[in-house]
């Protein structure tokens, strides 16, 4: 180890790795991943959440993680926004690429992708 | 991309109680499911709570699940890292509540264990791969020894320590910033000085230190490096047992690691600061805990304590100046530097600052390691923390400081716990073991088996201790025989006394302890088995007498069987109702063995 450097750069290239372990962040993801979320294809879905906030260094912000059926099967994949103090947002008939878009506008923007949400698609 | 990490613990408690076989098996479900790319497997140090291990940790939720087995693991897999669905038969989630509303909703910290646990020594022991230094580095690992290195002074670092109220964790309590000032200061023209590490954790029931080591080493390398530079030091022992070999695994491992990223070795961060540090293997004497003794044996010598002064700020190790810390207090080291020492005194009492941590044992529920703020009462670490006491017994005592310390009775339970409340009511910190005991147990006999524990230990070299101590026992044992008088009791208090003043090292010197605040808060339990001959818990045997009731005796003689010394023969008496004459013991041959008792199926067969 020859400087501080060294030793910051390494600390934010494994800071990823252990903040699952921080506990909860602020916003959480919630993709529901039940018999019926799968074969509607959420895998794809849970993984662009993973990447996409990864990548997009929400990490310290995000927590995304699934649960099983929400009782909605005909709307699959679904994925739920809480967010402390807000109402939540639930978007119905995900796939990959609304995940990405979701990502850019309502977790770094703050405001919820309303045609994808349950309200419209009744 | 990893989406999910599952943490299990890979400290002693868990890794036998078969924590290697739940790896192997999670290894397997894993890949079986497809989510090798998802998942992580990460090993990790002690979670505290071993009395439910195997302990397994899944994050982002944080769920804790309890007592797992192989055959658990593949629902865990399938249920809750493949559908999102926790597993709620394994969750432990007992929040100290009536009633958990929903078991998958409560989080670690949720938790009766956790939630009054304030964790800075342990703060990554359960979260970190200890065999993975860039963990470590993650989370603000060797952050204080760059900071140490390239903004402060060594009269600085010094300062800080002091300042934060830090004192030792061994048992003591010492200012640790007054020692490395000590160090620092006493001999300015010494050519060549050390620091020390004393993970020779020797006392029944503490297992603290190991757990600091086996999940959390690098933090301990790293202080003693900060230590190094406060000082003047280039060269680091640390002085472990062999019977930690997860412990000595892990440092050797994290010794070579930090080597390779230059952490130890030459001119760390390009300062042209020297730090290295070796490990010294010791054989299990309790003495060599002691921390002159502790450098004899580092010198490869027999490991015999010599008087003091000098002390080992001017005359340590190989005769150079030397500082020796426990591991506990190393771990708390690199916090203090990053949070400074205002907020490592804004927690615990006036004068025992910060946190400790215990090593709950005995009758207890939640057998473990917990980790709580100085101040905090003893009533809150057993009662709350760890869970009370099984099987609706009563709390008799609590027994702190091992074989140097001593036993609190019920109604010092409200005594905020820190170094000088338990010096005052007659026991000690000590390096934090802390026994629980019930009503079964006997006061005389526990003191008695901590006698017997320094007798084996006593290395021999001082009189009071070697002999003094073996005449104590001998007492002990009378009196637990039935053959005491009051007057021993007059003798004991007066030989304990004796030793106290006399002894060479800190090991005679405490030794009486156990015997003194037994005296002092449980003097009518000696008083029954002397006057009475009767020993309340049931305990002594040899103020036990057995005995047949002859009227549920239906004279099977299956107790007659079983007897090893042919104390039970038929009478000529036979009860209304039963076919057979009744069985009676010999209380002359009679060995106490209570084999008869045990095999008795009509209840027939007596204690008292």
């Amino acid at each position: 180890m020859k400087s501080l450097a060294e030793l910051a750069a390494i600390r934010e290239k494994m800071k990823d790795r252990v903040v699952l372990r921080e506990g909860q962040g602020d916003i959480r993801v919630v993709v529901g991943m039940a018999t019926c979320g799968i074969a509607a294809g959420a895998r794809p879905v849970l993984s662009a959440f993973v990447q996409g906030v990864a990548d997009e260094g929400l990490s310290d912000k995000v927590t995304v993680t699934q649960t099983g059926c929400i009782g909605i099967c005909q709307y699959e994949p679904v994925v739920e926004v809480f967010e402390a103090g807000k109402e939540k947002v639930t978007y119905v008939k995900m796939t990959a690429d609304k995940a990405k878009e979701v990502i850019e506008k309502h977790l770094k923007g703050g405001s919820p992708v309303a045609e994808y949400t349950i309200g419209q698609n009744q | 991309m990893i989406r999910a990490q599952v943490l299990i613990c890979g400290g002693t408690g868990c890794t036998s109680s078969g924590s290697k076989a739940i790896q192997q098996a999670f290894n397997e479900q894993i890949e079986l499911a497809g989510l090798s790319e998802e998942v992580k497997l990460v090993q990790t140090g002690c979670f505290g709570l071993c009395a439910l291990g195997p302990v397994v940790i899944i994050y982002p939720d944080g769920t804790f699940y309890s007592r797992v087995t192989p055959e658990d693991v593949s629902e865990i897999v399938t249920e809750h890292l493949l559908k999102g669905r926790v597993v709620e038969r394994l969750v432990y989630a007992d929040t100290g509540e009536e009633k958990v509303e929903d078991v998958t909703q409560v989080s670690l910290g949720d938790t009766a264990f956790y939630k009054a646990q304030h964790r800075v020594a342990l703060r990554n022991c359960g979260v970190i791969n200890p065999e993975n230094i860039d963990e470590y580095i993650a989370m603000d690992g060797y952050q204080a020894l760059g900071k140490v290195l390239t903004e402060m002074t060594p009269e600085e670092v010094i300062d800080v320590v002091l300042k934060s109220g830090l004192r030792g964790r061994g048992g003591a309590g010492f200012p640790t910033g007054r020692k490395w000032s000590m160090a620092r200061t006493l001999v300015p023209d010494a050519d060549q000085k050390y620091v020390c590490c004393n993970a020779d954790e020797g006392d029944p029931g503490a297992f603290m230190d190991r757990s600091v080591l086996e999940g959390d080493p690098h933090a301990v390398l790293e202080a003693m490096a900060i230590a190094g530079y406060a000082i003047g030091a280039n060269q680091g022992f640390i002085y472990v047992r062999a019977e930690y070999p997860i412990a000595v695994a892990r440092l050797k491992i994290a010794i070579q690691q930090a080597h390779e990223y230059g952490l130890l070795g030459k001119n760390i961060f390009g300062t042209g600061f020297d730090f290295d540090i070796e490990l010294r293997l010791g054989a299990g004497a309790f003495v060599c805990g002691e921390e002159t003794a502790l450098m004899t044996s580092i010198e490869g010598k027999r490991g015999e304590p010599r008087p003091r002064p000098p002390f080992p700020a001017v005359k340590g190790l190989f005769g150079k100046p030397t500082i020796l810390n426990n591991v506990e207090t190393y771990a708390n080291i690199p916090q203090i530097i990053l949070k400074g020492a205002d907020w490592f005194a804004s927690m615990g009492t006036e004068k025992s600052k910060g946190t400790k941590v215990f090593a709950l044992g005995g009758k207890i529920k939640h057998t473990g390691l917990v980790e709580v703020p100085m101040g905090t009462t003893l009533r809150q670490i057993v009662e709350e923390i760890g869970g009370g006491i099984p099987n609706g017994k009563k709390f008799k005592a609590a027994q702190t400081g091992g074989p140097s310390g001593g036993c609190i009775p019920a109604e010092h339970l409200d005594v905020p716990i820190d170094y000088d409340n338990l010096l005052a009511i007659g026991s000690m910190m000590g390096s934090g073991g802390l026994i629980v005991m019930d009503e079964d147990n006997c006061m005389v006999d526990i003191a008695k088996f901590f006698l017997e524990f320094t007798v084996d230990e006593s290395c021999g070299k001082c009189t009071p201790c070697r002999v003094g101590t073996k005449r104590l026992l001998e007492m002990l044992t009378k009196i637990t025989e039935g053959k005491g008088t009051m007057e021993d009791l007059d003798e004991m208090e007066q030989l304990c006394y004796y030793i106290k003043n006399n002894a060479l090292c800190g090991l005679g010197q405490t030794a009486p302890n156990p015997v003194l605040s037994t005296l002092r808060y449980f003097r009518d339990e000696y008083v029954a088995h002397i006057v009475d001959k009767k020993c309340p818990a049931g305990v002594c045997k040899n103020l036990l007498t057995y005995k047949i009731d002859k009227e549920k005796c239906i004279g099977c003689g299956m107790c007659a069987r079983q007897c090893p010394a042919n104390a039970i023969s038929k009478t000529d008496y036979t009860a209304p109702g039963k076919k057979l004459p009744a069985m009676a013991i010999d209380p002359e041959k009679c060995v106490k063995c209570g084999a008869c008792m045990s095999t008795c199926k009509f209840k027939a067969i007596t204690k008292e």
